[in-house]
């Protein structure tokens, strides 16, 4: 470990840190546009020069700190009189071009170029010529653009490359005409777009749908994790008043890093649109309002007046652990054993290790190749396909996918989309079979749409099987990987909000539902399930926004979304995270956990949780493991060999219909819908 | 130098001949195989040349296509190097050099018989003769220089770079090089020149 003096002090650092990570571990600021820790160096911003002075003597001039390693007795010198002068003099350079406009820029506030010139700048100008312009581009709805502002560090360029994977956004002529823009002035597609507006240390590129709209210091600020997907990304939600402002990431590197996907990002606006504020009664085939005494008392009618068989309960993708958890108890109490929360009709079961992100998204990073099948993580984990995009990017690492054909911004080797190929790489005949032999840590990553139907649970353990043939499951290694679309549904696997004994599983519940053999079905935020066949069945809905499930239901009772309330979440890799309140519920909208006791409650049952603490600590006290926040659940042994009968006739689905719209608010969402209605155009344009 | 953009008006097809395909073959050859972008400068140049001196927005995606690279790296390729055309030029070509030892033997003259017989920079004249003002040509010996299409017209001044502008408007053979009677760039005082 080389030692290193900064400024007089002595520090022992790790190897081959470049300066400015070792200052920056070592607590000493030093400033800087175009280098991020998570990027490709560029070296081009020139502001972290700083002085270094070995054995040779002092350095002839001022190195940049970014572009230059440590080494062992090196003196690092940050506040000389030359570093001082050089920061000044890189500051007015950049100044020179950049029109000063803050009082109308969004980004003030939390400006890289107006802290830094604070900071580090000399007090006044001696620039005294025109300012050069340069024309806004057009990068879609969710990025403003006002490139005089813009300072040419290149995040957004080496983002594009190296994190997004689509070379979208370049940097077109050079010098003093050099402009960011994209190829023919086109939106960006890219699902991980809106992370240059975080990137951008100046108010170049801004968020569209916030323009205008407020300063970050009036912001409240949640620390919440996302539901939008089963990536549980760590996200800050920010606030004014009871309002929604924007959505930013939070770091952590072990699972979203410093990125979220545009979904996570521009969801809010759906937030305040088509909510669902108070309860509604289906009479005479319109939905009337009612009060909550009276909802309450249909609902337990219902409930104690049909047979247990005949009531059914589905869990959608936005619930959370502790509305599970009551639902569980109640349907329990009434003995009904039809309980589902595999609502897309996935046939995961059995044990942990049988439906999780088993090597966490971590572990992408120790794999060495990685097989992919029946997903496409480009729309149902963005953030894991940007692991892959990284890795990919890796000589030898080779990536093959037996699934559906999809663009995933990286090449990889397509094996088909007949699933029964899969035993061809159990027996070794496949062409893809020589470079799963040369892997020590593969990858296999299950989607949702190779596991439904009939023969799902076979497939999967097909899957399960092929896992054993190769080193998938080796020593301390696990890579068999089963990646939910679904917030809810780990941790609803977890709970165990599955079919009992005899009882239906949605297939089975949606066939009987049309038949009449299932006359009340409580639906807690399902959405995504195809019941537009109307008949006698009474439909229960708790949710928060007026979509596929209230528009059937003979009952709406009305809810807070997630970030209403608070929630537990495990993520795809089983990580049990918190989400967090952020705002007030709308309306007479009341807590998940509260309606299903209050029902529970006016049904007159006995155990009854009084308050969300006494849920809590009876959950905890059920799944002991639910209490270690931020940590994975773990299983450490390998998913177990079952046989599999023939799996003719199966198919590989869609996990994901539409990356945009995939749930109740973003289907609300006016910019999910504008960013679909693009996204069409653009495939029509190429079709 | 002025900023570079595509033009507005575009052609709706660009192909390259076979053997413009064949030259880009064996260029791509002399690279590893998984380094074929490193052909794209020379590639970019023949589809210049195919598509009569300049690059529209379809040559730049066919080299894109070809060498397997986004098109955004290729366009930011096409308009890094001033040597790629974004604009259509004439048949004659003049490319006169700025760059200081030009400069100071009197490029601003060279420059003004350009416009007084051309017409103004970047602009197709009526007899399709174009002209630029470029960054340095490598002939400061022989300063001031120009470059029509392919070939070097050196140690001009006013007079007789008006005559050459007439000369390529009458379609009359011009000798390339010294335009002094200059063998190579011998001494400018051995007396062998006739000016």
């Amino acid at each position: 470990m080389p030692k290193i003096i900064i400024d007089g002090k002595d520090f022992e650092v790790e190897e081959n840190l470049s300066i400015i990570q070792a200052c920056e571990i070592s607590g000493v600021e030093i400033p800087r546009f175009c280098y991020h820790e998570k990027l490709s160096v560029a070296g081009n911003c020139r502001m972290c020069l700083v002085d270094i002075e070995d054995a040779r003597g002092m350095s002839p001039k001022p190195v940049a700190s970014c572009a230059m390693q440590v080494s062992d007795g090196l003196k690092i010198h940050t506040k000389t009189q030359r570093v001082k002068k050089a920061r000044e003099g890189v500051m007015e350079f950049l100044l020179i071009n950049h029109p000063l406009d803050c009082p109308i820029c969004d980004q003030g506030g939390e400006c890289d170029l107006q802290d830094q010139s604070v900071a580090y700048g000399v007090g006044g100008s001696r620039y005294e010529q025109n300012k050069r312009s340069v024309e806004n581009k057009d990068m879609g709805p969710f990025i403003k653009t006002e490139m005089n502002r813009c300072i040419h560090c290149t995040r957004c360029v080496r983002f594009s490359t190296e994190v997004s994977g689509s070379d979208e956004i370049g940097a077109i002529g050079r010098g003093r005409d050099m402009e960011i823009t994209t190829y023919l002035d086109v939106a960006v597609k890219s699902e991980l777009s809106g992370n240059v507006i975080d990137l951008c240390p100046v108010g170049a590129l801004t968020s569209k749908p916030y323009a205008f709209s407020a300063r970050p210091w009036e912001l409240k600020q949640t620390e919440s994790i996302d539901i939008m997907d089963a990536v549980g990304s760590n996200i800050r939600i920010d606030t004014k008043g009871n309002k929604v402002m924007r959505v930013l990431p939070r770091n952590n590197d072990e699972i979203n890093e410093e990125w979220i996907s545009d979904k996570t990002r521009f969801f809010w606006d759906g937030l305040s649109l088509q909510r669902i504020d108070k309860p509604y009664l289906r009479t005479d085939g319109k939905l009337r309002q009612i009060s909550w005494e009276k909802a309450l008392d249909v609902a337990s009618d219902k409930f104690l007046n049909t047979k247990p068989e005949k009531i059914a309960s589905i869990i959608g993708d936005l619930a959370s652990i502790e509305s599970i958890y009551a639902l569980k108890k109640l349907m329990e109490s009434i003995k009904s054993p039809n309980t589902e929360c595999r609502q897309d009709g996935s046939k995961i079961s059995g044990d942990r290790e049988r439906w999780l992100f088993n090597s966490k998204l971590s572990g992408i990073d120790e794999s060495d190749g990685c097989l992919l099948i029946g997903t496409n993580p480009k729309i149902e984990a963005s953030i894991i396909n940007s692991r892959l995009i990284r890795k990919s990017k890796e000589n030898n690492y080779s990536i093959g996918l037996l699934g559906r054909k999809v663009d995933l911004n990286y090449d990889y080797k397509f094996l088909g989309d007949d699933p029964a190929i899969i035993y061809d790489l159990i027996d070794g005949k496949s062409s893809f079979s020589k470079n799963l032999l040369k892997m020590n840590k593969p990858l296999m990553i299950i989607g949702q749409g190779a596991l439904r139907g009939n023969k799902g649970e076979d497939y999967l353990n097909l899957c399960i099987e092929l896992a054993h043939k190769y080193n998938f499951l080796k020593d301390e290694w696990n890579g068999f990987n089963v990646l939910h679309t679904a917030a809810s549904r780990p941790g609803a696997m977890e709970i165990g909000f599955l079919p009992g004994e005899k009882g239906k599983n949605l297939d089975q519940i949606i066939k009987s539902y049309k038949t009449g053999d299932i006359s009340t079905l409580f639906l807690l935020g399902a959405d995504e399930i195809d019941l537009s066949e109307k008949n006698d069945c009474f439909i229960i809905y708790q949710g928060h926004h007026g979509d596929k499930g209230a528009n059937i239901a003979d009952l709406i009772l009305p809810s807070p979304s997630f970030n209403e309330q608070n929630g537990l979440f495990i993520n795809t890799e089983g990580r049990v995270q918190e989400s967090i309140r952020a705002t007030f519920p709308l309306g007479e909208a009341k807590e998940d956990w509260e309606i299903i006791s209050l029902i529970s409650k006016t049904m007159g049952l006995s155990n009854i949780f009084k308050s969300f603490e006494e849920l809590r600590s009876s959950l905890f006290y059920d799944y002991p493991n639910l209490s270690d926040l931020d940590f994975c659940l773990s299983s450490k042994k390998f998913p177990k060999k079952l046989n599999s009968k023939d799996i003719k006739d199966h198919i590989f689905t869609d996990s994901l219909n539409n990356f945009w719209l995939s749930n109740s608010i973003t289907r609300s969402s006016k910019l999910m819908c504008e960013r679909n209605n693009i996204s069409k155009k653009l495939e029509q344009a190429i079709d | 130098m002025t900023i570079k953009r595509l033009d507005i008006n575009q052609p709706e097809t660009f192909s390259f001949s076979k053997k413009d395909n064949e030259l880009i073959d064996k260029i791509i050859k002399n690279y590893p195989k998984d380094r074929k972008q490193s052909a794209v400068v020379p590639s970019l140049y023949i589809a210049q040349k195919r598509a009569g001196g300049w690059l529209p927005e379809k040559a730049i995606s066919k080299v894109a296509e070809i060498l397997e690279m986004p098109k955004m790296r290729v366009l930011e390729i096409a308009t890094f190097y001033s040597m790629f055309n974004l604009k259509p030029t004439g048949d004659h070509f003049i490319q006169v050099c700025g760059t200081t030892p030009c400069w100071l033997r009197g490029s601003d003259k060279i420059k003004k018989a350009c416009v007084e017989l051309v017409g103004k920079e970047g602009e197709v004249s009526s007899e399709s003769i174009s002209w630029l003002e470029v960054e340095c040509l490598g002939a400061c010996v022989n300063a001031p220089a120009v470059q029509v299409n392919e070939d070097y017209y050196e140690d001009l001044n006013y007079e007789n770079m008006i005559d050459l502008i007439n000369n390529i408007k009458k379609k009359k053979a011009i000798k390339v090089g010294s335009q002094i009677g200059r063998v190579s760039s011998e001494p400018i005082n051995t007396g062998k020149q006739n000016a």
